[in-house]
């Protein structure tokens, strides 16, 4: 039984690891300029945690296997070393180990949120609310109206809340229920809420950020390959919260002007 | 025995009538098994609604018959809604985290156990001891009773977030009264909590028999000790939590709602509130309670692994203090559940460091659990299968803390499978084994009967490789970037992902069906099981000094002497390989603490 | 006691009167000025429903025809009407189909059962926002059975789908049996109306009320127009 069982763990262990090393389940091919600090770290997290995973598995499968149901002449003995060995080493290998890890990981952190955007960066506006996204660019006038919570509705498509009536900066204001972008160009996107919390997840872009109600917070980002991309919501909103999404569109920067022209005449 | 010191007079009388012998009882073992039928209760509703939810995210429109009869608005047709999907969601985390995870490892075991490992005859406040039990099953009827509103219980998931928590039913079903029947009770709960950790403190730091030093108590005593510490303020600080969000609902207060917001087009008559305060004081409470699961656990499988592998721990000592530190740090490191909240990115840095430090607790307590094993004699059966998977899953879902610890590589997993596969496998499965090799090892004791081995076994077995079937998926699918409480996989990215689901349904289908197995051995041995003895274990203990199952008073009006070590396993006595706590007899061992 | 003999008389008269002579109110409701642009809507996130449209749809706050029609636009009678308390037999639908509601506007009687269909491949919710009637808020997986309702108090209802957010509707909800909703153009007419002095309103959802009255005096066909004021914006 205790064999088996230990054939157990190994198996178990071993089988885990397959679809890991042979990249079966992976996030999609980064398009960011900050991700692939993010897949390094990603990557080497996935090393440590494997050899720690599979050296813990097999010395316990192989200590159940060798002192399980031992016979009756079979002397205790304690590991060499004790208790102190393992004190040092678990401090040493793992939690060096892992520290290193953490300290590395700053860099790829402070690159998506600790550093402010350029100047030049393309400013966009993505209000979300149950449950969709909507985008917002400035127009021709590089202004974005005045929005008036108290004006939102959603019936009349009047998605912001906007007053073009009165507010001469929101009547060349660009609203489309998809987001495109111009390749390799920065953007920074300005994130509202109009009732919940919610968040911002583009896999292929290496980005996640929560909205909070209440409180406007900004990210952002470069892509660096042209196509189509899933933004999906990954903050519980409510009931439709499976199907809040829309969609990223990189575009060459021609395609964009013509997007934005198009856009505009609607 | 004249080592028993004699003692003046009962704590309380004995009761004579049936209510305060099995109902309204202050006996704190009475109590303990009143909390593990509640959590068994609990734990098969729980998994009840985790079948409902894995066969709808397998098979997506299909009807399933009779769900309907469950709810008609939620089901119509037996096909369920999105929101009775995460209405159904909501309850199964808030009902196995609160309601199994936390009374049946601590408030079911603690109970039973901590004041015979003290050898005390009770806890110090009965009363308070009985009001916990009757609280805590208060705040589960009140939480059942939100499956019978019309629009059905809350759907806003275990971690309950602001706003969504407090403006009421315009955000969906089950948010109005939903809600408000859910704060209640968990603020139930909690008042349940505090009163029975203040039980568990005092018991430990008061009422210890003569002879039995701090150092000499059983390492699950020391769980408990430390996972009471934790209780007492993380449940202190949730219970105001849920009362402000109460407020928010029936006072018109704004603890939690920002101005300003819009739902269905209406602007909410809400203003000033934050978002994030919740966050903070629910995740402040929230992270202890990871380790208020799992601390019990930890000291229960301590307990089973040393009776069964006849030698000591490498170290008790540094199994106390890891203990001790994991609570600790349990503090420093709650605002790792908020990297990409929206709190600010050097928080998160903070945040991020305390736990990669938890890494090194955790790695030193496992470490000693297996070195301890080499060179030991282990005894294979049901209880020692049970701890043994326990370390086994806390490796497993130990080792994606690593990735979770760090804010970069958060942003790709926050809120993916990652995470449910990770939390479900360290405070879920391995929780749950804690709580299994604690039943197949006390059940003797707590109802003089022996558990069936080989159903014991089969049950091992399955869910053992069950669990691995279910929640190691789930961590492939969070790096593929698979989202969380979905209702239904519709983006074109999660459509390739649906077999991976299919298969999770399957083995959860059969890890469930698996659990039957051991319903049945409990119930078939609590009256036809074979009897126990004394001390079928051989353990050392005090519980095992005293009649199985223990008197009212639990050492038949005596206090035991405390003279050893509580393992004093691998020495040669007069009655084995072993020497018990209560017994005078001087043994030679090289591992008396000192 | 001799009241309700009495009314019931009258009743019986009012009944008869009605089906020897019954009136007509038709007319056509138009509008000045330039009505807001529809704003075209992008399903780009339910896959399923944009493929039905082959050009987008736009959203039917304001929906015009030609001369000036104006759609959508609900006609009743508001007062003097002889409402004898029945609730219309016949069941009237709400389909949802291709993330539209179909008809953007539902009138029906108080208390009359009306069935809510969804003929699409996603699961959609109801959530009408009533303030003086119960508010409820149901989902409707594909395939599963209509789900039926009524409202028992007069009310103008918006309705709206809390999964695809584009998706507006109204339930209104009425005293009296005589309505229509004006459109191919405006048009709309109110049959069968026995002789008496009526009060006519007409409803749209954002430009408001007007009303009219009317005198039926037998067996006549009367014209009734009404004209809106558009706004810009």
């Amino acid at each position: 039984m205790a064999k088996f069982f230990a054939v157990t763990i190994i198996v178990i262990a071993i089988l885990s690891a397959i679809p890991i090393l042979r990249h079966t389940w992976v996030a999609p091919e980064d398009i960011s300029t900050h991700g692939a600090l993010i897949d390094e770290q990603m990557s080497e997290t996935m090393a440590e945690a494997g050899i720690s995973f599979l050296a813990a598995q097999f010395v316990l499968a192989i200590f159940i296997w060798k002192f399980s149901n031992p016979g009756p002449d079979a002397k205790l003995k304690n590991f060499p070393g004790g208790a102190k060995g393992l004190v040092i080493a678990a401090i040493l290998v793992v939690g060096v180990e892992v520290m290193a890890l953490g300290i590395f990981g700053v860099k790829a952190w402070a690159n998506v949120y600790l550093t402010p955007p350029s100047a030049d960066a393309l400013p966009i506006q993505v209000q979300a609310g149950q449950f969709a996204y909507y985008f917002r660019y400035a127009g021709a006038d590089g202004k974005f109206g005045a929005t008036h919570p108290e004006m939102i509705n959603e019936g009349t498509q009047n998605i912001f809340g906007l007053d073009p009536e009165h507010d001469v900066d929101a009547r060349d204001d660009i609203i489309a229920a998809e987001m495109a972008i111009p390749v390799n160009k920065e953007v920074h996107l300005l994130m509202h809420t109009k009732d919940v919390g919610h968040s911002f997840y583009v896999r292929e872009l290496r980005v996640q950020q929560d909205f909070v109600p209440g409180l406007d917070v900004s990210l952002h980002f470069t892509a660096t390959k042209v196509g189509k991309y899933e933004i999906v919501c990954t903050q519980l909103c409510g009931l439709g919260h499976y199907n809040m999404k829309a969609y990223l569109e990189v575009m060459s920067q021609p395609d964009f002007d013509n997007w934005l022209k198009q856009q505009a005449g609607q | 025995m004249h080592d028993m010191s004699v003692h003046a007079g009962q704590h309380h009388a004995p009761p004579t009538s049936f209510i305060r012998k099995h109902v309204f009882s202050l006996d704190h073992k009475v109590i303990g098994k009143q909390y593990y039928a509640l959590a068994l209760v609990a734990a098969f509703i729980g998994m009840f609604l985790s079948w409902l939810m894995r066969i709808h995210l397998a098979w997506n429109n299909a009807a399933i018959p009779g769900l309907q009869l469950l709810s008609k608005t939620g089901a119509p047709g037996g096909v369920m809604t999105p929101e009775y999907y995460l209405q159904l969601m909501t309850m199964h985390g808030t009902i196995m985290v609160f309601f199994v995870l936390t009374t049946a490892p601590f408030a079911a075991f603690g109970n039973y156990f901590l004041p015979i490992q003290v050898g005390a005859e009770d806890m110090p406040f009965p009363r308070f001891n009985m009001m916990s039990f009757w609280v805590t099953f208060t705040a589960f009827l009140v939480l059942m009773s939100s499956f019978f509103l019309g629009d059905g219980p809350t759907l806003g998931g275990w971690t309950q977030y602001a706003p969504l928590n407090a403006v009421g039913s315009v955000a969906g079903p089950g948010q109005g009264l939903g809600v408000v029947l859910w704060m209640a009770s968990i603020a139930l709960f909690c008042v349940g909590q505090l009163l029975g950790s203040l039980n568990f403190i005092t018991t430990t730091l008061d009422l210890r028999v003569k002879g039995l030093s701090l150092m000499r108590l059983p390492l699950s005593a020391w769980a408990w000790f430390i996972t009471s510490c934790m209780g007492l303020t993380a449940f202190a600080v949730l219970m105001p939590a849920c009362i402000l969000a109460i407020l928010d609902h029936v006072a018109g207060t704004s603890f939690f709602v920002a101005s300003n917001l819009v739902i269905n087009d209406q602007i909410q008559p809400h203003s000033g509130g934050s978002t994030l305060l919740w966050q903070h004081l629910f995740w402040f409470f929230g992270h202890p309670e990871v380790y208020i699961a799992i601390v019990p656990g930890m000291g229960i499988v301590s307990h089973v692994l040393l009776a069964n592998m006849r030698k000591q721990m490498l170290s008790q000592r540094t199994l106390i203090y890891s203990m001790g530190a994991l609570a600790l740090l349990s503090y420093m490191v709650y605002g790792h559940h908020m990297f990409v909240s929206g709190m600010n990115p050097y928080s998160s840095l903070a945040f991020s460091f305390p736990t990669l430090v938890i890494t090194i607790p955790s790695t030193i307590v496992v470490l000693i659990w297996t070195f301890s094993l080499y060179g030991s004699r282990l005894r294979i059966n049901s209880a020692s299968l049970f701890a043994l998977g326990f370390i086994s899953m806390f490796v497993s879902g130990g080792v994606s803390g690593f990735f979770l610890a760090q804010p970069s590589i958060d942003i790709m997993l926050h809120a993916t499978y990652f995470v449910v596969g990770h939390f479900h496998l360290v405070m879920g499965v391995a929780a749950m084994f804690g709580i299994f090799a604690g039943t197949y090892f006390w059940f003797p004791k707590m109802t003089g009967r022996m558990m069936n081995e080989t159903l014991g076994k089969a049950h091992f077995w399955l869910s053992f490789v069950g669990a691995y079937c279910i929640f190691m998926p789930f961590h492939y699918l969070g790096m593929a970037g698979n989202v969380r409480r979905y209702a239904s996989f519709v983006d074109d990215y999660l459509q390739p992902l649906i077999p991976v689901h299919r298969f999770i349904t399957v083995a959860a289908l059969c890890t469930g069906a698996a659990q039957l197995i051991f319903l049945y051995n409990l119930i078939h041995s609590r009256f036809r099981g074979e009897a126990a003895a004394d001390n079928p274990w051989e353990a050392t203990s005090l519980e095992w000094s005293t009649a199985t199952p223990p008197p009212f008073d639990n050492f038949g009006g005596k206090h035991p002497v405390v003279y050893h070590d509580p393992y004093q396993y691998g020495v040669q006595s007069s009655v084995g390989d072993y020497v018990m706590q209560a017994s005078p007899e001087q043994v030679k061992s090289d591992n008396e603490e000192k | 006691m001799r009241t309700k003999k009495t009314l019931l008389a009258l009743l019986i008269v009012l009944v008869c009167s009605s089906l020897m002579f019954a009136g007509t109110v038709s007319g056509k409701v138009t509008y000045t000025g330039t009505p807001v642009k529809q704003k075209p809507i992008d399903m780009s996130k339910e896959p399923s429903c944009a493929k039905q449209h082959a050009t987008p749809i736009t959203n039917e706050t304001v929906v015009t025809g030609p001369n000036n029609g104006l759609d959508n636009v609900v006609v009743y009678l508001s007062s003097g009407a002889p409402d004898d308390g029945q609730v219309p037999s016949q069941t009237i639908t709400y389909t949802q189909k291709g993330c539209q509601y179909i008809p953007h506007v539902l009138p029906m009687h108080v208390n009359q059962e009306f069935e809510i269909l969804n003929d699409d491949q996603t699961s959609h919710n109801i959530h009408p926002l009533p303030k003086v009637n119960t508010e409820w808020n149901k989902s409707q997986p594909p395939g599963t059975p209509p789900i039926k309702e009524k409202y028992d108090k007069p009310e103008f209802i918006p309705v709206k789908c809390n999964i695809h957010p584009w998706m507006h509707g109204w339930f209104v909800v009425l005293k009296t049996s005589h309505y229509d909703v004006s459109k191919d153009g405006g048009d709309f007419k109110l049959p069968n109306l026995p002789p008496g002095k009526y009060t006519i309103t007409a409803w749209h959802e954002d430009y408001g009320t007007q009303t009219a009255d009317v005198t039926i005096t037998g067996n006549e066909t009367k014209d009734v127009n009404f004209t809106f004021k558009a706004k810009a914006y």
